[in-house]
């Protein structure tokens, strides 16, 4: 089974964000960068069903030359390879052209099974995993929480979503973006890390792909960011200190009165 | 000129919430550009109650009535509303950011190569040509005004609660219903729902949820839990939780508020014993009204909260669940 996990490095969730003076981009210099969350399930799931099932594990980015720590981060915890997209005529694109990009290179790589994160914490969009399927026209499932086999080729998954567990079946190849319930995942361990030096990590040569840079790159965005800002402030709050016999009635009067919430 | 279509889901016999929300305002937007609203639904028995659309702004429906269609299967649901949009030429398709909305417009518009903008908090349509949005990206830390730059057509989804519900604001009018037919969409479907399971203690769609109740590591054991469950029947909310009391086991992972829980909107969240880190505050700050019970006066919620209360929440929660209740039964 040869499984590709397309993974994104993102600002941790922790970095404190600041508008750069243009006003549509973030400034970038000093940020902690990690492999997006999402995508942490999606590589440990990776590793799951390569000791279940064996196989090859390859960690799949499109970036810059500074992504190649993401995948470093996934060598370490037991990815087998790692692939970058990284020309430069590229770069740029919105989601559509991630997606493009990353298909083209899928289609050279041929894997059985594509796992990605279901959103990147950065633009939000939970949009690469579905674009992706239907680029490479294969089915596909979205916010997985659980696989299971059914045979070698075809799988139940479950996803939760609107509050019922819905479990859908689906036969390879195909594509699944995981959501965080999908398992834990592992940390790097010494011996992994040590492993991990001596794997490669791939630039692909973009030639073969017959990728436009005009189609995917920044000169083909079919969206972008016009400004950016920080969020709205809110208005100050009413904090109540005292016995709670005096607070909850007051509380509850602001929120009817006031707020009109009850 | 092309007009707006609106993809309506439907779950139990009924029009989603955000779907409607979404209709509401696609109407707002058609008005001013002097176009028509369309809007799109399928599975059985759709066509019958799809005149009623007509109450929340849509001219036309073009209803699937097909039992096939009562599940969500990606590939088919891609064709069909893929189809539609083809046959009717619309300008503007607009869908709400549920599981499904967010499943399957990424999939259209890759499919017709459109410009999709995704969890709209606002939609407008300024020029002739452009659509823009308002976001909230990196977990709230940044509001965004996305663009298209190709099209039209063009594809947005827009988050449930954006535009909040209105009961029938176009009331007395009567949707005009287009039937369709299914032409083969469901041939090799791909990934098909198989089962549904039900969650003990019935559903919790905390996207839809006006009211969210949630709580935090204060509540110090998972049996405690319950005063949280308390006040959200009293209140007739959802409950929802932060990360630490998720991966502590004390709840299910579909009760997760936040940058990798679910992000919600309602219109009044009450967060019990949750710090505010800011990963929480990353799902929950576009809510309309906050509330905070926290002992510990500096928690960062309280910099987020619209009302707090500083006390201990096992004093405060059953008396704030008594009065609630009293209220209502008044
Ligand atoms: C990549 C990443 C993603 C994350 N995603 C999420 C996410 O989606 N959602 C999320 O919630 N977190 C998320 N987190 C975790 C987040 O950083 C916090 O750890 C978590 O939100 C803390 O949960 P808490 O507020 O319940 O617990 P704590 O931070 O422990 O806060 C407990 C609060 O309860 C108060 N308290 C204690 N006893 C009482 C009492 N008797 N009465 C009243 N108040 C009391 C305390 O004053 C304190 O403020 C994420 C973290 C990372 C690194």
């Amino acid at each position: 089974m040869k499984i590709v996990v397309c993974i994104k490095q993102v600002p941790s969730s922790e970095a404190r964000v600041q508008i750069n003076a243009d006003g549509t981009s973030i400034e970038s210099g000093e940020l902690e960068l990690v492999v997006n969350p999402y995508d942490e399930n999606a590589v440990e799931e990776a590793l799951q069903i390569k000791e279940a099932k064996g196989g090859e594990t390859i960690a799949l980015t499109v970036g810059s030359d500074k992504a190649e720590a993401a995948l470093r981060a996934c060598l370490n915890q037991g990815i087998d390879k790692a692939m970058i997209v990284k020309d430069p005529s590229l770069q740029g694109g919105d989601f559509l052209g991630t997606a493009k990009i990353l298909a083209a290179a899928l289609k050279q790589i041929n894997p059985d099974l594509i796992l990605l994160g279901k959103l990147s914490i950065d633009e939000e969009n939970s949009a690469v995993g579905p674009a992706l399927a239907e680029l490479l026209g294969l089915p596909h499932v979205t916010v997985a929480s659980k696989l299971e086999w059914i045979d070698d080729t075809s799988l139940k998954v479950s996803r939760e979503v609107e509050g019922i567990t819905e479990i859908l079946a689906l036969s390879l190849p195909a594509v699944i973006t995981a959501n965080k319930g999908l398992n834990e995942p592992r940390y790097a361990s010494l011996r992994g890390i040590m492993a991990a030096k001596k794997k490669p990590i791939e630039a692909i040569d973009p030639t073969g792909l017959g990728l436009d840079p005009n189609v995917v790159g920044a000169a083909g965005r079919k969206i972008s960011i016009l400004k950016m800002e920080p969020p709205p402030p809110r208005a100050e709050g009413k904090v109540l200190q005292g016995e709670p016999q005096e607070t909850v009635p007051e509380l509850v009067r602001l929120l009817r009165e006031e707020a009109k919430v009850l | 000129m092309g007009h707006i279509l609106v993809f309506i889901e439907r779950r139990n016999n009924t029009f989603k919430k955000g779907s409607l929300e979404v209709l509401v305002r696609a109407r707002q937007l058609a008005d001013e550009k002097g176009r028509e609203v369309h809007a799109v639904c399928v599975g059985s028995g759709c066509s019958a109650a799809a005149k009623d659309l007509g109450a929340w702004g849509a001219k036309t429906v073009h209803a699937l009535d097909d039992g096939a269609f009562d599940r969500y299967t990606p590939q088919a649901f891609v064709k069909l509303l893929s189809r539609v949009m083809d046959e009717t030429g619309a300008d503007l398709t607009l869908l709400c950011s549920t599981a499904m909305g967010r499943d399957l417009a990424p999939r259209v518009a890759a499919l017709k190569d459109l410009p999709l903008l995704t969890e709209a908090l606002e939609i407008d349509w300024p020029e002739g040509k452009k659509i823009q949005i308002r976001k909230s990206m990196y977990g709230g830390k940044v509001f965004a005004t996305w663009v298209t730059q190709a099209g039209p057509p063009f594809m947005a989804t827009v988050r449930p609660g954006a535009y909040p519900f209105s009961a029938e604001p176009f009331a007395g009018a009567a949707a005009e219903v287009s039937p369709l037919s299914a032409a083969g969409e469901m041939e090799g479907a791909g990934a098909i729902g198989i089962d549904e399971l039900k969650p003990e203690g019935g559903m919790v769609d905390l996207q839809e949820a006006d009211i969210i109740v949630s709580g935090g590591r204060g509540l110090k054991a998972p049996e405690n839990f319950k005063l949280t469950y308390e006040l959200a029947e009293a209140i007739g909310g959802a409950v929802g939780a932060s990360r630490a009391v998720v991966d502590a086991g004390w709840i299910e992972h579909r009760h997760q508020v936040g940058q990798t829980g679910v992000a919600v909107s309602p219109g009044l969240y009450i967060a019990v014993g949750i710090s505010g880190a800011i990963q929480h505050l990353a799902g929950m700050r576009t809510s309309k009204c906050i509330v905070a019970v926290n002992k510990d006066p500096e928690a960062p919620i309280f910099k987020m909260a619209d009302y707090g209360i500083v006390g201990d929440l096992f004093a405060v929660v059953p008396i704030l669940t008594e009065e609630i209740r009293k209220v209502r039964s008044a």
